[in-house]
């Protein structure tokens, strides 16, 4: 089961401290919903960052990124 | 290519980029007429913009600046180009009217934003060494905050005439500053015959510059804040990396134009009371922090269709009236008959200051979500 994080509608930072929190419950692949491209952006450089792989899905205007290790 | 470039842009050189454009743009303007390490600040010139609707009357600080447009209108240019214009509001609107009222408070008790601060810096104003610690305190308080599950909670998606609110507010100015209607005997729009507000560059080239910059900021995410935000928070030196080559290029340039003179008393625009110097930027620093960003990126933010940060830019201006009406900026240093007389603030100004600090706080401790550790 992946691990959810809905991060719509939020602001930076806190789509990426949302992310580094499922990170840290280390439950993969997690799930990043976003809507904005800074949002992307932002959690995309985190996780990259911190030496995960990466998969960003459109969806409509929104952003389905799938972290695994 | 949209893709390749939003790439570019959001890697490592292109934030760099933004900060070396800003830092080459910014000394220029100076030295075309904006007043002394003073290119561009954002707080400065949100005032000015005050001053010239008549908000207050200080009459040396009333001028519809370009730049402010610019920037609003660059940024929108940027994301309906790259299909991110996105209408959203609805993220605690009220309280970050109040952040933007108290950010503009601290800003100018020091008498900068952090741009300026930074192009103080760049000017050899030794006084901006302690705006910038102010700052990062102020901001490491906020990251405290967030820790501890500080959120305004979500936006949400809206009617796309909603963002073109702030855009529009703009255009108007700009006609305003164009055709310099006065609409009442002694009434405004003024502009300063003399001091700070006087100083200006030429229309077209403020206008110019301020949509280079908005632009390239839109596209980088420019923001002064989240670049000592994201060290302190998460150790990413992505966004400071901009606000580094700011700081280095607005150096150089300075040298270039020989506006560079080091020292702490009696620096153009400036005060050298330490103290209320640190304390100033402490609170604005918290301010932009609970807000989610420095005053450029709330412009910026505003002209992609954030109606939050809009409405943070409305509080800064409304702050800037405040500060003025109620004699709580900070005043410079003077030099009479060759002695400096140290500037700085009145006893409001103090008090208004700390009240600041205590409400921002206030507004980190009450609204934090429960469930976060």
């Amino acid at each position: 089961m992946a691990q959810l994080v809905d991060a719509r509608g939020l602001s930076c930072p806190q789509p990426v401290l949302l992310t580094k929190k499922a990170i840290a419950a280390g439950q993969f692949p997690i799930e990043v919903l976003v809507d904005t491209v800074t949002s992307r952006e932002n959690v995309r450089r985190m996780a990259e960052a911190s030496g995960y792989t990466v998969q960003v899905e459109q969806i409509g205007e929104e952003f389905k990124l799938t972290i695994r290790k | 290519m949209s893709e390749k470039l939003t790439r570019f842009f959001a890697s490592r050189w292109g934030i760099i980029l933004a900060g070396a454009v800003i830092g080459v743009l910014a000394p220029l303007l100076q030295k075309l007429g904006n007043p002394p390490n003073m290119g561009i600040c954002v707080a400065c010139f949100e005032r000015d913009i005050a001053g010239a609707l008549g908000l207050h009357r200080a009459s040396v600080v009333q001028y519809l600046r370009p730049e402010i447009i610019g920037f609003v209108l660059g940024a929108m240019i940027a994301a309906y180009l790259f299909g991110e214009f996105k209408a959203r509001a609805g993220s605690a609107p009220i309280v970050r009217f109040f952040l933007g009222v108290f950010a503009m408070i601290g800003a100018l008790a020091f008498l900068g934003c952090p741009w300026r601060a930074l192009l103080r810096l760049a000017g050899g104003d030794l006084n901006a060494i302690l705006g910038l610690a102010g700052l990062t305190t102020g901001i490491a308080i906020g990251v405290w905050f967030l820790k501890s599950g500080y959120n305004l909670g979500r936006a949400t998606r809206t009617y796309t005439a909603v963002g073109w609110i702030m855009p529009l507010f703009m255009l108007g100015l700009l006609l305003l500053r164009i055709f310099q209607p006065q609409f009442s005997k002694d009434g405004p729009i003024f502009f300063s015959q003399s001091g700070p507000g006087s100083l200006h560059a030429p229309l077209l080239i403020s206008l110019g510059f301020g949509l280079i910059i908005g632009f390239l900021a839109q596209r980088t995410r420019f923001c002064t804040m989240g670049a000592i935000r994201d060290v302190i928070l998460i150790r990413d030196f992505h966004l400071i990396s901009g606000v580094g080559a700011l700081l280095v290029v607005a150096f150089i340039m300075n040298l270039i134009l020989g506006q560079v003179h080091f020292g702490f008393a009696g620096q153009p625009i400036a005060h050298s009371s330490y103290l209320w110097n640190f304390l100033g930027m402490t609170l604005a620093g918290l301010a932009f922090a609970l807000a989610g960003g420095c005053p450029g990126r709330q412009l910026f933010l505003s002209g992609e269709g954030d109606g939050d940060a809009a409405v943070f830019v409305l509080g800064m201006i409304v702050g800037a009236a405040f500060s003025h009406n109620f004699a709580l900026a900070g005043s410079p240093d003077k030099v009479v008959e060759g002695v400096v007389q140290t500037g700085g603030l009145t006893p409001a100004g103090m008090i208004a200051v700390v009240l600041g600090l205590i409400i921002c706080i206030a507004i980190g401790f009450t609204m934090r979500e429960k469930s976060a550790s």
